[in-house]
């Protein structure tokens, strides 16, 4: 089938013309491997803003006291941090950019299935995007309640919050139409052949992230207008005063806010999936198992999210439930991290940078997972709950798992995408620089958060001091990986040695193609015959 | 240069119609929160639901229900006519459908707008003198009906763009799927308020 590897066939999605020329060419393309791209830019863009929003916090946490912002600016720069961390950076990042662009064809298909609405889905996520840009700009001055915009502070706040919650909200609307985009892609357009079963595992993980987003995120979009209708006509479900009640806010903000944790952790789940056959040379250990506990993590998710809210005021019997539930959604992570390391086990292991990242994921995805369980028992709950170590928890969940698994994709499919090499040996010492730099970085708030130091606080007890310094020091380590990373991709995207078409030698369809791939994917689609990562060492990419 | 042609005309009514009722559970889910939020309330303050229910003109509710039942008979039909290649029977089902909508809307506009004379609207000093369950019933009767409201205005433009594409003839008896899912869309408008005219109405 080596028919399949046709060069200058078609001209490649980089070089095509379409209707418009330059940038116009690619904002109103309905391509999903350039709306890939497109969102990858903006992703990245916002991410290096919150990742300044960030090192600016650590720099102020460097000593004890106040160093270079006041506690008002220390409040904006956590909640600005996270709103574009979580909405526009975690939550969309891997399924709009990985999900987008290879989504179609690892299934065998030419496009998405309404390739329309996948151009305005990353429209109406500029607008949210920019709209968040702007509520720290605009009028009364940075919001100041945290990313979870808690009532009844929200509703009392004199900064901008109206702007930041409509932008959380048009973000999710973004978000519901790619859920349902990839549902339906993955229903309808699969190649003759390729069964459920027969579908490779980022698919499913997908599959699994999108409904989700399509179930999920209209809780929290009808949570963020009420709590706008809150401010602006005083409806006050949630105002004590008026009758309301705060904890239902609580409730119906993590009803959403819960599952999108999945969202943003079952995609990079998926990356790595891909990634460890791949570089063991090996079939993946557990192919059904991996597919099944992807669904079972989407559906145990929707019912753990008590446990955000053990402190809140909840039943006993309402705690012990959730706390039950969250110790057994575990168990399908569990799973998957077993089968990832049955991978590797007696493969022929090639340790290039994707796999770095992917076994680095695994080993922070860990951290954070075991110490959520420790989060997740009630009695160590109200010991820990809003300190620091909650901050260590989910940043190594949410950092360590869906932004190593977001690294590890982009050095997995770089050569696909852009047709070109990067520098592995730079990738490996950026990849060294920020694997030791988040470390350092998170792990010490583990320590001080145990201790008792809160989070979300500008100032500290002299008796913080270490753990916040290394901390700090960590920061800059991390941000030093993270530039030498970008920097590498971005002089390897002009500059780098063009890549063959499976550089990696993978067995699924996205390197049976060339690189960067055709306009529309596959000449003649292809027919399945066989369950995917199928390695046959002499000659690969044949059935 | 065939795949090229192919891939131009690609149409796939069963996806079509898929995500338009993925679309719709993510309607039923947001509207969802509101019933969860009416459902907390009702069994807080029973008491007082009772006595601001009372408020509501069931007359005027009814007669709105029926409006809108009957609006998505007529889409209904205006599907099936299109179905049989009856073009302009088509567009005059939907004209009909149309002109319930704003029947709908002109009942709705008298309903608030005696409400908002009476001074009960939110932030409003009568509403803020009520009880705190009666102030939360009326708080949920504007937002429920409010954003009830403005899906009926989406679905009308959205019924309206079909009765164009009908009309230049890019709708037709053998594609009609986008038709079809307006009126999904239609169905979904009458659904939602066949559970709001109980809850507000007719429940006291």
């Amino acid at each position: 089938m080596s028919g399949l590897t046709q060069e200058h066939a078609q001209p490649s999605y980089l070089d095509q013309q379409g209707k418009y020329k330059g940038l116009l060419g690619w904002i109103f393309s309905t391509d999903h491997k350039r709306i890939a791209l497109l969102y990858l830019y903006t992703i990245v863009v916002f991410f290096l803003v919150a990742v300044v929003f960030g090192l600016l916090m650590r720099i102020e946490l460097f000593f004890p006291g106040q160093d270079i912002m006041s506690p008002q600016t220390y409040n904006a720069m956590f909640t600005v941090h996270g709103v574009i961390m979580i909405f526009i950076i975690v939550i969309p990042g891997l399924s709009a950019v990985f999900g987008n662009f290879f989504l179609p064809i690892l299934i065998g298909a030419k496009d998405v299935a309404f390739p329309r609405l996948n151009l305005l889905s990353w429209w109406i996520f500029l607008f949210g995007a920019i709209l968040a840009v702007l509520s720290q700009f605009a009028g009364s001055g940075a919001p100041d309640t945290g990313w979870t915009f808690y009532v009844p502070y929200s509703a009392e706040s004199d900064s901008n919050v109206v702007i930041a919650l409509t932008a959380a909200f048009v973000l999710g609307f973004s978000s519901i139409l790619t859920g349902l985009n990839f549902i339906v892609t993955i229903h309808r357009m699969r190649a003759p052949g390729m069964t459920w079963f027969r579908m490779p595992l980022f698919p499913w993980s997908l599959y699994a992230t999108a409904w989700i987003q399509v179930l999920a995120t209209p809780i929290v979009g009808i949570t963020l207008l009420m709590v706008i209708a809150e401010r602006t006509l005083h409806i006050g479900f949630f105002d004590p005063a008026l009758g309301g009640d705060p904890i239902l806010f609580q409730h119906l903000f993590w009803i959403y806010s819960h599952p999108a944790v999945y969202v943003m952790i079952l995609p990079a789940m998926g990356v790595v999936t891909e990634i460890f056959p791949t570089f063991s040379q090996k079939p993946v250990f557990g192919y059904t198992a991996i597919a099944i506990s992807s669904l079972a993590i989407a559906g145990v998710g929707y019912f753990v999210w008590g446990h955000h809210m053990f402190t809140s005021g909840m039943s006993y019997s309402a705690r012990w439930f959730f706390s039950f539930l969250t110790f057994i959604v575990a168990v399908p992570s569990a799973i998957k991290v077993f089968n990832w390391l049955s991978t590797m086990y007696k493969g022929s292991i090639d340790l290039k940078p994707p796999l770095l990242y992917a076994i680095s994921f695994i080993f922070l995805f860990m951290i954070g997972g075991l110490t959520g369980l420790v989060l997740g028992s009630l009695a160590t709950n109200v010991q820990v709950h809003d300190t620091a170590f909650v901050v260590a928890h989910f940043h190594y969940i949410i950092f360590g798992g869906m932004g190593f698994g977001f690294f590890a994709g982009m050095h997995y499919w770089f050569p696909k995408m852009y047709g070109r090499m990067y520098n592995i040996k730079l990738a490996n010492i950026a990849w060294g620089i920020l694997f030791t730099g988040f470390n350092f970085l998170y792990f010490p708030q583990f320590v001080i958060g145990m201790q008792g130091m809160p989070r979300r606080y500008f100032d500290y007890l002299p008796q913080f001091q270490v753990g916040h310094f290394i901390s700090s020091i960590g920061a800059f380590i991390l941000v030093t990986g993270i530039i030498l990373m970008i920097y590498n991709l971005i002089r390897s995207a002009h500059k780098g040695e063009v890549a063959p078409a499976n550089p990696w030698r993978g067995s699924t369809l996205e390197w049976q193609i060339s690189s960067p791939p055709p306009l529309e994917n596959f000449d003649e689609i292809p027919v399945i015959t066989g369950k995917p990562y199928q390695y046959n060492t002499d000659d690969l990419g044949n059935e | 240069m065939e795949n090229t042609i192919s891939h131009i005309v690609h149409r796939d009514d069963e996806a079509s119609k898929m995500g338009m009722w993925i679309f719709i559970f993510t309607e039923l889910l947001l509207f969802g929160g509101l019933f969860l939020v009416y459902a907390v309330f009702r069994a807080k303050y029973s008491e007082d639901f009772h006595i601001a229910a009372m408020e509501l003109n069931a007359f005027v509710g009814t007669a709105n229900t029926v409006i809108l039942l009957i609006s998505s008979m007529t889409v209904a039909m205006a599907i099936t006519a299109i179905q049989k290649g009856d073009k302009g029977l088509s567009i005059k089902l939907l004209a009909v459908t149309l002109l319930l909508a704003t029947f709908f809307m002109i009942n709705k506009y008298f309903e608030w707008s005696g409400k908002i004379h009476h001074g009960l609207y939110p932030g409003s000093e009568v509403m803020l003198g009520l009880n705190r369950g009666q102030l939360l019933f009326f708080g949920l009767y504007y937002a429920t009906t409010g954003l009830h409201a403005l899906h009926v205005f989406i679905g009308m433009a959205i019924l309206a763009v079909m009765l164009f594409r009908i009309k230049s003839g890019k709708i037709t008896q053998d594609n009609f799927v986008h038709l079809e899912n307006g009126g999904l869309y239609w169905h979904l408008v009458d659904l939602i308020w066949i559970f709001l005219f109980p809850l507000l109405y007719l429940i006291t």
